[in-house]
């Protein structure tokens, strides 16, 4: 289990976040959805422990598996010896990988996808190629939550339908917490149970994604117009998509 | 099939680096004004390493064991320290161009010699007194760079450079009231760095405080490349960040305190090195580590032969490390940033 409970965070007079209260249970999938500026970093940062707390408190494992948006290292290691360091807590201070180490960073890859590369310098991967190695050393970390920071915000088309499949099959076996922030509205509705969004005037919205991913909702959210369509899968199923409307709507 | 090729390869590296550092350790003892053939030096680091306490009755004996071989061991453990503590001050601060002296340890260090020479002091007592200068010196750092509880990378950097003028001041007033003829050329030659007043007693004292630092830095290989990362994605890997940085900080202390105790202060080697073992052995700290100390101890050796053979009289160390070192680190930076720019 993953969230927080009354959280506030303030920088100097300005209120961020104001008793802000949720929870992600193992087995669920939550996205965080808001405007630049509303503290979906922050929230994010609170949960993860980075950000100090004006009041209310985290619920947290001890060890969250973390994936920033990208490795700020400029190190130049493996991936391989980049998954191999979500062992670092297990390990202690003056602790070693071992085989059994590296044999789950090995599967941590493979999980993630990234298994081909394992053997790559982690500074000559693509963005995207980065970002599932670090999925891989936050799944190696052995935690029951995971926190992904914009997961999407630097993919093209392709690799987000990639990386939304990916976290389908990440949240499968419903072993772990997932969190996720996004932009975009559509990826809640394909990989996440539940929604967190960052309404105006600080009073966050969070319940199941049916309830809160609506057209009102959203147009409060974003403040443009937002249409929900049905699309018909490939084998018949219908898939819901949201669409922002932008200026043609009004003339219409 | 991609792992094998490099493994394959560092076991390659490391051996033309032990290599190397042989050839250099075994050379030193030979050349000099007395020149003595190879198979007689080994044959005399044979004798000397199974019987230490005979008596030294050959000329070249004397030469060998009292005097060159105490002057190539302080030098080599001297360059593997400092080598070693570039290597992992680089990996902390997650930038490639700091250098152990970043901290004021070296400005510090100088300053406890420079007025113990001064005082008349000499022998143990001078060396303690630049030891706990020098450790002094990164405690104030601590102090001035720790605000709100923890201290940032950029303030440390900062205050490590406030430290490090503000000694380096007193250093040039205590230089400036020296007595010329008998205190002044001791401090500016001890400034200048030298080997050349090594003996076994000199590096007994140094020794534990370079191999014990040493030792706990490379116990802590694996944790420096969870520091080297990200602040929040090191402590998201369960690292105490603040604390453990400071306690690289001090086993780094420890090792360059006791370095300028015996031998002054020696630049360059600390920024140069690390960086040539990154280019062999890549950033890993599990394997940059060892290279670095390898090739800071070889690199020393070679530097300090060259200091005592290249003229009649001794050339300071310091000299001939900046002469060398700062070429190759133009070299190096070029290459480096010419291969980032270019990928």
């Amino acid at each position: 289990m993953i969230g927080l409970d009354s959280a506030t965070v303030r920088f100097g007079s300005r209120t961020i976040i104001e008793g802000l209260s949720f929870s992600v249970p193992v087995g669920r999938t939550l996205a965080i959805l808001g405007p630049n500026g509303r503290g979906k970093t922050t929230t994010l940062k609170a949960m993860l422990g980075f950000q100090p707390l004006d009041a209310g408190r985290r619920i947290a494992p001890s060890i969250v598996g973390y994936v920033p948006q990208t490795g700020t290292s400029n190190q130049r290691y493996r991936a391989l010896d980049v998954a191999v360091m979500g062992r670092a807590a297990h390990l202690g201070i003056f602790g070693q990988p071992g085989p059994e180490d590296f044999a789950i960073a090995h599967s941590a890859l493979e999980r993630a996808g990234a298994a081909r590369f394992a053997d790559h310098y982690f500074d000559r991967l693509s963005g995207g190629e980065r970002q599932l190695v670090l999925l891989a050393r936050a799944i190696a970390t052995g935690s029951e939550a995971l926190v992904l920071d914009e997961p999407a915000a630097a993919l093209d088309l392709h690799n987000q339908e990639r990386l939304l499949t990916l976290l389908n099959t990440l949240r499968q076996p419903r072993d772990k917490a997932i969190v996720f922030t996004t932009h975009d509205p559509n990826h809640a509705l394909s990989s996440a149970d539940d929604a967190l969004l960052m309404m105006p005037g600080g009073q966050p919205l969070f319940g199941p994604v049916a309830e809160t991913i609506t057209p009102q909702h959203l147009e409060n959210l974003y403040g443009v117009p937002m249409r929900v369509v049905e699309l018909a899968g490939p084998s018949g199923e219908t898939h819901q998509a949201v669409l922002p409307a932008f200026a043609g709507i009004r003339a219409a | 099939m991609v792992r094998r090729a490099h493994l394959a390869r560092q076991t390659l590296v490391f051996s033309g680096l032990l290599a190397l550092f042989a050839v250099a350790f075994v050379v030193s003892l030979c050349v000099g004004r007395f020149a003595v053939p190879p198979t007689r030096a080994l044959e005399l680091i044979w004798l000397g390493a199974t019987d230490p306490w005979r008596e030294l009755a050959t000329i070249d004996e004397r030469i060998v064991l009292l005097v060159r071989a105490p002057r190539v061991v302080l030098a080599a453990l001297a360059g593997a320290g400092l080598a070693l503590s570039g290597a992992a001050l680089q990996g902390v601060f997650r930038n490639p161009l700091v250098s152990p002296d970043i901290l004021g340890i070296s400005q510090g260090a100088a300053f406890g010699g420079a007025l113990g020479i001064m005082l008349g002091i000499w022998g143990f007592p001078l060396i303690s007194m630049v030891f706990l200068s020098g450790m002094a010196a990164v405690v104030l750092v601590g102090l001035i760079s720790r605000i709100n509880g923890r201290s940032e990378t950029i303030t440390v950097i900062l205050s490590g450079l406030v430290v490090s003028s503000m000694f380096s001041a007193v250093v040039s007033l205590l230089q400036f009231v020296a007595d010329p003829n008998t205190s002044l050329p001791a401090i500016v030659y001890w400034l200048m760095g030298s080997f050349a007043t090594a003996t076994w007693e000199r590096t007994l004292i140094a020794a534990p405080g370079l191999i014990i630092g040493g030792a706990f830095l490379w116990m802590l290989r694996f944790r420096l490349n969870i520091l080297s990362l990200d602040e929040a994605e090191a402590q998201s890997l369960g690292a105490k960040t603040n604390r453990e940085r400071w306690m690289v900080f001090g086993l780094i202390a420890v090792i360059v305190g006791s370095q300028v105790a015996v031998s002054g202060i020696i630049g360059w080697i600390g920024i140069v090195i690390p960086h040539a073992s990154r280019l062999l052995v890549g950033h890993d700290h599990r394997a940059l580590l060892p290279a670095s100390v390898v090739l800071g101890a070889g690199f020393m050796v070679i530097i300090d032969t060259l200091a005592r053979t290249a003229t009649a009289a001794e050339i300071p160390l310091g000299v001939i490390t900046a002469l060398v070192g700062a070429p190759i680190f133009a070299m190096l930076l070029r290459n480096h940033y010419r291969e980032r720019s270019g990928s």
